[in-house]
């Protein structure tokens, strides 16, 4: 098997209304993606469009995307897993170039959220379940992640304040980041008196809707080697699903479909969850990164609480999360925040991150999550 | 008859497993069994993925269940406003899960995971039909 890298990764800022069009969003992160790498878009050999439906009005994103990009006329197409689509859209990207049929492939991620009222979002992602036996019952996807947390708390006495300090942490982190919607530090008190959205998970334990655009370049090695002074090399993939139905999930204290595909990553790139320097977990909700240090194996099932309470997961701690802000400081706009969150990695390991550098980071992983954990896709990447 | 009446709003309303509306409203909430392999299913299915058989029955979901994990929504996705706040939860019986939401009638105090439920079909309002989690009479 050859070698695959990632020679650029770009972003718009994350905000609550973007004032532009999701053309001119995507344009934005392929911008910043393409930046001081030598190649012309005429090199760019495919392009994947990743959202998820039914956001915005515009029908089969991808031709629209590739066009304004100036990529046609380069194959296009659409890939859609929910909240974890750019991330799927790596993956086929890194199959593309594997299997020999494109050299240099790029994925586009984008949602442009403010274009409906937050109730009219929150009945989409709730048809993002099963619609005939649950979304009737007005599951949505906050409540989907209470009911974990709920299980959680239950079964290991995992504690409201202790699910807060990932909300302290992550806003911390996010005050610096000049991407991020939300960049104001929380003070425990503050996290814990807002307003219960879905109990047990109150305003600040999710994350914003947003819109905002994400774009990673990826190459075959050869041609990464020519076109970035610092490729970072994809050396572990995992993907993995569950049901669709809460009702058909065997566990509630963990995302089972997270633990199978960092299984797969961990095993593909020959490493352990103790090699990692530097993580990005899909934090939608301050439980969901408490879920995650424990599917990813950075803490036994019940122990992730002592992770945060023991700041490990801060920039100088064992196993820095999120350094910079994550989904609760960024925002979400579903399909670029897998791209995001590569970005995100991209920069620690060439060491060009703003917000806050990990010392020495050669090892990163993305966790990236779809729906009420129906996907998951670990990702990990070296220097 | 399908979905049409099923839950707070409907998605979409025809499916082969319409006749479990038909059993609610004659009082039963139903789930489905493989006759080759005698899998369990809830959401009901009238196909068996492991036979790839479509030879299925219905059979009562009865006796009682164990709250598995519940969550009161304060607010309510656009078609739902007027329902919140509403508990969702999920139940375990025999063979089973199901979501479904809490009846009201049980005091917000009584709510515990593990807590004894059982599963019966509920009248909503504009006769629309759904089924709700009940807490389970005490042993003596």
């Amino acid at each position: 098997m050859g070698e695959v890298a990632i020679v650029g990764a770009g972003q718009t800022a994350f905000t609550r209304s973007c004032g532009m069009s999701i053309r001119e969003l995507c344009f934005e992160a392929f911008k910043e993606a393409m930046e001081g790498l030598d190649i012309t878009t005429e090199k760019i050999d495919a392009s994947i469009v990743c959202s998820a439906p039914e956001y915005d009005k515009q029908r089969s994103p991808a031709g629209l995307i590739s066009e304004y990009l100036g990529l046609t006329p380069k194959p296009s197409f659409y890939v859609e897993t929910v909240c974890s689509s750019s991330t799927t859209g790596l993956r086929v990207a890194w199959s593309l170039i594997q299997a020999g049929l494109h050299k240099v492939v790029a994925v586009i991620g984008f949602q442009k959220m403010s274009e409906l009222s937050s109730r009219d979002a929150a009945e989409r992602m709730g048809r993002g379940g099963d619609i005939i036996w649950e979304s009737p019952f007005g599951l949505t996807m906050p409540a989907g992640y209470a009911l974990y947390a709920q299980a959680h708390m239950a079964r290991y006495g995992t504690t409201e304040e202790q699910m807060a300090k990932v909300r302290v942490k992550n806003s911390h982190y996010g005050a610096a980041n000049p991407k991020a919607n939300y960049r104001k530090e929380l003070a425990l008190d503050e996290i814990l008196n807002s307003e219960v959205i879905t109990s047990p998970l109150k305003k600040f334990d999710c994350c914003a809707n947003a819109d905002g655009a994400s774009c990673i370049i990826v190459a075959a090695g050869d041609v990464a080697k020519g076109i970035s002074k610092i490729p970072i090399w994809i050396i572990g993939l995992g993907a993995a699903t569950d049901t669709m139905s809460m009702a058909g999930r065997k566990s509630l204290t963990g995302l089972s479909c997270a633990q199978e595909a960092a299984k797969q990553a961990y095993k593909m790139a020959g490493i352990k969850p103790q090699d990692i320097d530097v993580a990005e977990v899909h934090d939608c909700f301050t439980i969901s990164e408490i879920l995650a240090y424990e599917d990813l194996g950075f803490a036994k099932p019940g122990e992730g609480v002592g992770l945060i309470e023991e700041k490990q997961t801060y920039a100088d701690g064992k196993i820095p999360v999120n350094v910079d802000g994550g989904l609760l400081s960024k925002g979400h706009p579903i399909g670029a925040t897998g791209g995001s969150q590569i970005r995100t990695i991209v920069r620690q390991l060439r060491r060009q991150a703003t917000e806050a550098q990990v010392k020495e980071a050669e090892i990163g992983l993305v966790h990236n999550i779809g729906g009420i954990g129906q996907y998951g896709n670990v990702t990990i990447l070296r220097r | 008859m399908g979905f049409e009446n099923f839950g707070t709003v409907t998605f979409t309303s025809e499916a082969k497993t319409a006749d479990f509306i038909n059993y609610l409203g004659a009082g039963k909430v139903m789930a489905t069994r493989c006759k080759k392999c005698g899998t369990t299913y809830f959401p009901p299915r009238l196909d068996c993925p492991a036979c790839i058989s479509s030879d299925v029955e219905w059979f009562e979901v009865k006796g009682k269940g164990k709250l598995a994990s519940y969550t009161k929504v304060n607010y309510g996705p656009s078609g739902f406003e007027a329902d919140a706040p509403y508990t969702l939860a999920l139940g375990e019986f025999d063979g089973v899960q199901i979501l479904a939401r809490l009846s009201r009638d049980i005091g917000e105090k009584d709510i515990k995971v593990g807590m004894s439920l059982t599963v019966s079909p509920v009248k909503l309002s504009n006769n629309r039909l759904a089924y709700e989690f009940r807490q389970a009479e005490k042993e003596r």
